[in-house]
């Protein structure tokens, strides 16, 4: 079985930590992983995406076939919205409701936020669009909201059909990334983890 | 003993190196390529052993930096991007000439898609007419099992070996079971060839007809690669020939149990008697390959009336752009139209129209904003100015809200181009250029405005770092103004400002007095990137 899943965000927004959570559990676990990101310009305050690929199986393809993405955790609601055509019918979208407004034009959060859910209600998608960085912001700092996206995440991904991961596996994950940098930054992005996990249980 | 690590598919790449007893690596950072060279400066064994990892000038000094060590008998390697291979074509070229003696290893990363870069070139074109042979991974194992056999195959034939990457698998990660333990390191030792290693022409005639022969037998080595394999399949219809991660994509398709006759290339020169066996089991040949059509010319030839083939040049696949599991799903269910993927399935949800594109920016708090201010406010009495950009964050000035620069072309060009357009009558002539790429390829066109005294304005945005790339060391840094006065730039007109908000209408001022001088002017407007400010408060 393989969850590919879309983490996307805004340059410096921190996905890729979550990528580095869930790579890490991949290895504790024996999965096999593969995680595809872009470097370089696209970093420079544009959208990014990873494409990560989970599975107790060999991945062949770094990239996702169309139509296969299991769950998209996105860190800004547009950018959730930009790779919803991407995800499998019945998937999954988690994303931050918090905006980055960088470019003209943008649209309101809270307009932006509800064409988001509506558009996953209607085609029969899970969804779970809430405010990441308040939460993160109650535990910790808001540059932790990436782990509180990845508690949600791993709602999902501790069902059957998502490959059955125990969210203390991901947690135990969490503590390891971060113990480099001190118990103060392991506690506060465990429980970040935790709020999120909270809301993923919620909304299932 | 074996151990498993995540690893992207550059730094597999320069572990397998490292384990395979490197003794130095250079490189010019240059994306997806960056991570090669930088996992070597993390890499505890590598800091033991005192293996090589500073960056060099540019590609071609890393480049002849490299074959240095391989002729006193150790290991090295080079890496860059596509394009710092033109950089490096010369000593690269010429490297087939001289051959190498410790096994040297020239790492191109292309970037097809052009994710972050200017062009689309693929890096087994050179490699083809250096004659030099190419192994093309298409794993992250494989990238790191590369670099050992790579070594070998370098020592054994004589010659630096091509390792092409491309960026989904130089910036993907995956489980590798790598070395717990690294290699010895070669001991110094000299050439047994001598006269090779001095081409001047009475030597290099000598040395041709060898390399030809190196090359025939480095084609005839490839039938027995572990890297080239033949699958025989089934499904005669058509026959597949896949090279690199593009073979992945077919995989993907066929959730491993591909029914058609295959070949996966990881290894050039092609091996001709398995094309052959293939285009024998079959009635037609596929190729896939990420990147220009390379196989797949070799294939058709000029006249291409032998095997049918089908590719990127009768339109199968796309003749632009990274390949994907899509794309090349398309492709087989328009040739085989009953083996169609079972990932053609329905989007989910349609595009919304209130997605927007979201192109990148300077960083706030970015020096190279006020620059482009100034700069803009000095240029506005002038009707025609024309201002040459370079490779860089800063040629995101060409973007709203500064619109700024009207030409980037490659590495050093700023300088170069701004000088030809005086040459040509126009005033005022700006060239804006940061200060690692002035140190990789604007100093030599310094020098020709200066000997001409060529009346155009040169500002180097001096950030104290290879921003783009994420911050690497800038080999200019400190030096910048010793250099211009060095190649003669007069210090009348070689001026140092810092570019901050509250210097704006200084730098304007500047800026103005400077593009009324009738010959060269370098201002040097400095502050620290952002980004590295922040890391190193930290």
């Amino acid at each position: 079985m393989t969850v590919n899943m879309i983490l996307a965000g805004v340059g410096g927004q921190g996905i890729l930590s979550i990528a580095t959570v869930l790579g890490r559990a991949a290895l504790a676990l024996d999965l096999n992983l593969k995680q595809a990101e872009v470097h370089g310009m696209s970093q420079r305050g544009g959208d990014v995406m990873s494409c990560l690929r989970l599975s107790d199986a060999p991945i062949a393809s770094d990239l996702i076939p169309a139509g296969k993405v299991d769950m998209i955790v996105a860190m800004e609601p547009m950018e959730a919205m930009r790779y919803l055509p991407q995800l499998k019918p019945g998937g999954v979208v988690i994303s931050s409701s918090e905006t980055v407004a960088n470019v003209p034009g943008y649209p309101e959060r809270a307009e932006l936020c509800d064409r988001l859910v509506s558009l996953a209600r209607t085609h029969g998608l899970e969804c779970a669009v809430f405010d990441a960085e308040s939460l993160a912001r109650e535990v910790a700092s808001p540059r932790s909201s990436n782990m509180v996206l990845l508690g949600a995440a791993a709602a999902w991904l501790q069902l059957p059909e998502y490959l059955g991961i125990a969210p203390q596996e991901i947690e135990n994950a969490v503590a390891a990334v971060f113990a480099p940098k001190g118990e103060a930054v392991v506690k506060s992005n465990i429980e970040a983890f935790r709020k999120g996990l909270a809301v993923g249980k919620d909304s299932l | 003993m074996k151990l498993k690590k995540l690893l992207l598919g550059d730094e597999a790449l320069a572990l397998g190196a490292i384990n395979a007893g490197l003794s130095g690596a250079y490189a010019y950072p240059g994306t997806p390529s960056t991570e090669i060279l930088e996992f070597v400066q993390q890499n505890p064994v590598a800091r033991e052993r005192a293996i090589h990892s500073h960056w060099s000038s540019n590609e071609k000094t890393a480049v002849e930096e490299a074959l240095g060590m391989s002729f006193c008998g150790r290991r090295s390697m080079v890496s860059m991007k596509h394009v710092g291979l033109n950089v490096a074509a010369d000593p690269f070229v010429n490297s087939a000439m001289t051959g190498a003696n410790g096994g040297m290893l020239v790492i191109s990363a292309d970037d097809p898609s052009m994710h972050s870069s200017q062009n689309e070139q693929d890096s087994r074109f050179y490699a083809s007419f250096a004659l030099l042979p190419v192994l093309e991974p298409r794993s992250q194992q494989q990238a790191y099992d590369m670099a050992a056999y790579g070594f070998a195959l370098s020592e054994e034939y004589g010659v630096p070996v091509m390792v092409r990457m491309v960026t989904r698998l130089a910036h993907s990660r995956a489980n590798v079971e790598i070395d717990s333990d690294a290699a010895p390191e070669n001991a110094l030792h000299y050439p047994e060839h001598t006269a090779q290693w001095v081409l001047m022409p009475g030597n290099s005639r000598r040395r041709y007809p060898r390399l030809i022969e190196t090359y025939n037998a480095l084609a005839e080595a490839g039938e027995h690669s572990p890297f080239n394999t033949f699958s025989p399949g089934s499904d005669r219809r058509i026959g597949i020939l896949a090279s690199g991660i593009a073979a992945n994509y077919v995989e993907e398709c066929f959730d491993g149990a591909c029914p058609f006759p295959m070949v996966v290339i990881g290894q050039y020169p092609l091996p001709v008697g398995m094309i052959g066996r293939l285009a024998d089991s079959c009635d037609a040949v596929l190729v896939v390959e990420e990147g220009q059509p390379v196989i797949e010319k070799e294939l058709r030839g000029l006249l291409d009336r032998g095997v049918r083939v089908y590719g990127k040049l009768d339109g199968h696949l796309p003749r632009t752009g990274e390949l994907t599991p899509d794309s090349v799903a398309a492709c087989l269910a328009s040739l085989v139209h009953d083996v169609a993927p079972d990932f053609a399935l329905p989007a989910a949800v349609e595009t919304d129209n209130m997605v927007m594109a979201r192109p990148p920016a300077l960083c706030q708090g970015c020096g190279h904003r006020d620059v482009y201010a100034a700069l803009n406010a000095a240029l506005a009495q002038y009707e025609n100015a024309k201002v040459f950009g370079d490779i860089g964050c800063y040629t995101l000035g060409w973007l709203a809200p500064f619109n700024a620069i009207d030409t980037v072309v490659d590495m050093g060009a700023s300088i170069t181009m701004a000088k030809g357009a005086a040459d040509a009558g126009q005033h005022p002539v700006v060239a804006v250029i940061g200060d690692s790429t002035f140190t990789h390829s604007g100093m030599t066109g310094l020098l020709d405005a200066v000997n001409e005294n060529s009346p155009v304005s040169i500002i180097i945005s001096d950030n104290l770092t290879t921003g783009m790339t994420g911050g690497q060391d800038s080999q200019g840094t400190g030096k910048l103004e010793q250099i211009c006065l060095g190649l003669g730039v007069s210090p009348d007109h070689l001026h140092t400002i810092d570019s901050l908000p509250r210097t704006v209408a200084e730098m304007q001022a500047l800026f103005a007095a400077e593009l009324e001088y009738q010959g060269v002017s370098v201002i040097i407007a400095r502050r620290e990137c952002i980004q590295t400010a922040r890391r190193h408060k930290k």
